[in-house]
């Protein structure tokens, strides 16, 4: 029936010409210095746009009319125009720039500087880094309050989720989580940020007020080495049900009852699944798999994944445009 | 800045340290700081004069790692009011490392980091003031150390000869390459690298289809035209019994770089030599190791070696005893580390632990070529009931080691 629904809209878009309807989805690809745009309803790359080298995190900013990318290994963030999909401006990162973060307001980028120990902060309308700010080793996941008012980030080698606050660019806290913390994701009423442990293997829940660790999520999969459960992307619904967790060379997304905290089901995707995005309805659920280069979605509906799109070399970050 | 000295350095890190301590003193949670020192103990010896000219000849390989370490660890530190110092010893070349070890202790260090050689460590950790001390071996690959010789207190942070070569008999086990040519350099640790070789075969089913001594004189590394003996005597020498692959035994670096093209059959070479089984090589940049690098080589002006490696992760695996349980306590972090809850993040994209029957880390071994990584060990399909890492090794089940 959904299936149908969908195949009819489908049609109905190609017929009418109405290319705004669909969703696009933007995968920057590690390896081959590219972001592969993918059609939502045909589920097709309908364009490859070249960017800079070693491209990794991705972000809108607040009108979608651009996305910014990070090009690590050119210390650079490129701008990419979402309609032309043309790469149209170049803003400085600091240095080796992995992952950032836009504030609600949509002029401060945060990005962390995985070479440098810092976080750089952007003003996207100036095109000028306006501050930085010490952090632990290897800087790397960036989370901001829905009120913008508290960022966290996460540092790798320090394993640390260090709260900053916004207004005087202070770290004011550090909650120690388990090793190698990747991503950190605030839910949607800002009470808790969720950071995931890459070496720990687990997605501490933090609570925001208290900045304690209220619970520690820990996996297991059946036939897999414990070694091999790596957690990184999380994504959560908006309502805050439910939660994706990207397991790594696991090869698994696990998706979690957020009132329990409990693992629901272990969703098999492509090889090395490192970042997560939902499609704006909330319908999909699409995957970067690192090392079979392709991106899997998945059904949110039937709780399965319905197909794999091939994409560029080691896909890392995706995210979604109605 | 390929071969800065040595007090330069340390004159460096010290101003790290201060940096360090200053940035501590203006963070509100440091308000009492603990101090975590670590001691690190080496022999003066001659340097190791490569046979390649692209590699430097350094005098401070390790320490810079621990260094490194000290500096990592710092950065974490300061956010939770910890500090960590290095109190570095050198024993004269006709020294004895007990008598550092007692200075040592004096000083109030328990946690050793030991760059030494089999005996050497061995002499350190039977010392009666190191009873108490935890001594993390970064340097001597020896299997027996591991086994008949084991102590209780020392961790083996440096791979073992055995697991060097496993990660290689697997990896040319995944490629079918299963007929070894085997060859030997006359140093007793060449003798020992081979042992361990014969034994790896054995275990992932290859067959050492011919063994050879390198008998010829050991030449200096800088002769005109020297490459006209080479090419005289290496085709001649390599040919035999057919094989696969030429597997070579020569720690001492005496030869083993001269085999490379000059083989009787066209056969790829590995072992100390050709496609090398290490704890770390610069051609390795995955799960993070690029930023790592970079702070190395910005300290040490040089690339990072294996001993330089497994020195920081020693410095590590305190730092981060110290960062989970927060304490400066030595007992209590020499516990934490060798308990079921230590993890130590080191750039191989998986968390490290002791083995708790002989105390050697388990650890993926890269498999490193020339100018490229080839692959990291364990292979897939080398399957373990517990962790795949010890199918590098020795298992709990062989295992000679009784505390």
């Amino acid at each position: 029936m959904t299936m149908m629904r969908r195949a009819a809209l489908a049609l109905l878009g190609v017929a009418v010409a109405l290319p705004a309807s669909a969703d696009t989805i933007f995968v920057s690809n590690e390896k081959s210095n590219s972001i592969s745009v993918v059609d939502g309803d045909k589920l097709t790359v309908i364009s490859t746009i070249k960017v800079g080298r070693r491209p990794r995190g991705i972000t809108f900013n607040a009108d979608m009319t651009r996305i910014y990318v990070c090009s690590g290994d050119d210390n650079r963030i490129d701008v990419v125009d979402t309609t032309t999909l043309k790469v149209v401006d170049r803003m400085p990162s600091g240095k080796d720039p992995e992952l950032f973060v836009l504030e609600p307001a949509g002029r401060l980028l945060y990005i962390a500087n995985e070479d440098d120990n810092m976080v750089s902060v952007l003003d996207t309308s100036a095109k000028k880094i306006i501050g930085e700010i010490p952090v632990g080793v290897e800087p790397e996941g960036m989370g901001i309050s829905p009120d913008g008012k508290t960022l966290v980030n996460t540092s790798e080698t320090t394993s640390m989720a260090h709260f900053i606050d916004t207004a005087s660019h202070k770290v004011v806290d550090n909650v120690l989580v388990d090793a190698r913390p990747r991503v950190a994701r605030f839910t949607a009423d800002g009470r808790f940020v969720w950071v995931s442990a890459e070496l720990g293997g687990t997605v501490s829940v933090i609570d925001t007020t208290t900045r304690k660790v209220v619970k520690k999520i820990a996996f297991a999969v059946q036939g897999v080495a414990k070694e091999a459960i790596q957690p990184v992307g999380i994504v959560l619904t908006r309502d805050g049900t439910r939660a994706f967790v990207a397991l790594g060379p696991a090869n698994r997304v696990a998706e979690i009852d957020v009132q329990t905290y409990e693992v629901k089901k272990y969703h098999l995707v492509g090889q090395r699944v490192w970042n997560l995005a939902l499609s704006p309805d909330e319908k999909r659920l699409y995957t970067t798999n690192g090392v079979s280069n392709d991106m899997s979605v998945l059904d949110m509906e039937r709780g399965k994944v319905v197909k794999s799109v091939g994409v560029g070399g080691a896909p890392w970050g995706v995210i979604v445009k109605p | 800045m390929v071969e800065p000295a040595v007090h330069t350095l340390r004159f460096v890190a010290r101003l790290l340290l201060l940096a360090g301590a200053l940035l501590g003193a203006s963070t509100a949670w440091a308000a009492d700081p603990q101090v975590i020192r670590i001691g690190y103990l080496t022999r003066e010896e001659e340097p190791r004069i490569p046979l390649t000219f692209l590699e430097p000849v350094s005098d401070d390989e390790g320490v810079q790692g621990a260094r490194l370490g000290i500096a990592d660890n710092t950065t974490t530190g300061r956010f939770l009011g910890q500090s960590f110092e290095l109190v570095e010893s050198v024993v004269p070349a006709d020294g004895r490392v007990e008598d550092a070890v007692r200075e040592l202790t004096g000083q109030g260090i328990r946690l050793l980091v030991a760059d030494l050689r089999a005996d050497a460590l061995l002499a350190a950790a039977a010392a009666p003031e190191a009873r108490g001390m935890l001594i993390f071996n970064t340097r001597a690959p020896d299997d027996d150390l591991r086994n008949e010789r084991c102590r209780a207190n020392v961790l083996h942070v440096t791979p073992s000869r055995r697991m060097l070569a496993d990660a290689l008999a697997q990896y040319l086990a995944q490629r079918r390459w299963t007929t070894w040519m085997l060859i030997v350099g006359r140093a007793p640790e060449d003798a020992a690298y081979a042992d361990a070789l014969r034994r790896a075969a054995k275990r992932f089913g290859a067959k050492i289809a011919e063994e050879k001594t390198w008998t010829f004189e050991d030449t200096n590394r800088r002769v005109d035209t020297g490459h006209v003996t080479i090419q005289t005597e290496i085709p001649p020498f390599t040919q035999g019994r057919e094989h696969d692959v030429l597997v070579v035994a020569d720690e001492a670096d005496q030869f083993g770089e001269y085999l490379p093209y000059h083989t009787w059959s066209p056969r790829p070479v590995a072992g100390t030599h050709g496609m090398v089984p290490t704890a770390w090589s610069r051609v390795h940049e995955q799960w993070g190791a690029t930023q790592f690098h970079n702070r190395f080589e910005r300290q040490a002006g040089r690339w990072m070696r294996p001993r330089d490696y497994t020195a920081w992760m020693a410095v590590r695996a305190v730092g981060e005893a110290a960062t989970r349980t927060r304490s400066n306590d030595p007992a209590a972090l020499a516990a934490f580390i060798k308990g079921p809850d230590f993890t130590l993040a080191a750039f191989k994209g998986q968390g490290l632990s002791f083995r708790e029957w002989d105390g050697q880390l388990r650890q993926p071994v890269l498999l490193a070529g020339p100018r490229t990584l080839v692959s990291v060990s364990p292979q897939p399909g080398f399957l373990h009931q517990f962790s795949e890492l010890d199918t590098l090794g020795d298992d709990r089940p062989e295992s000679r080691c009784r505390k």
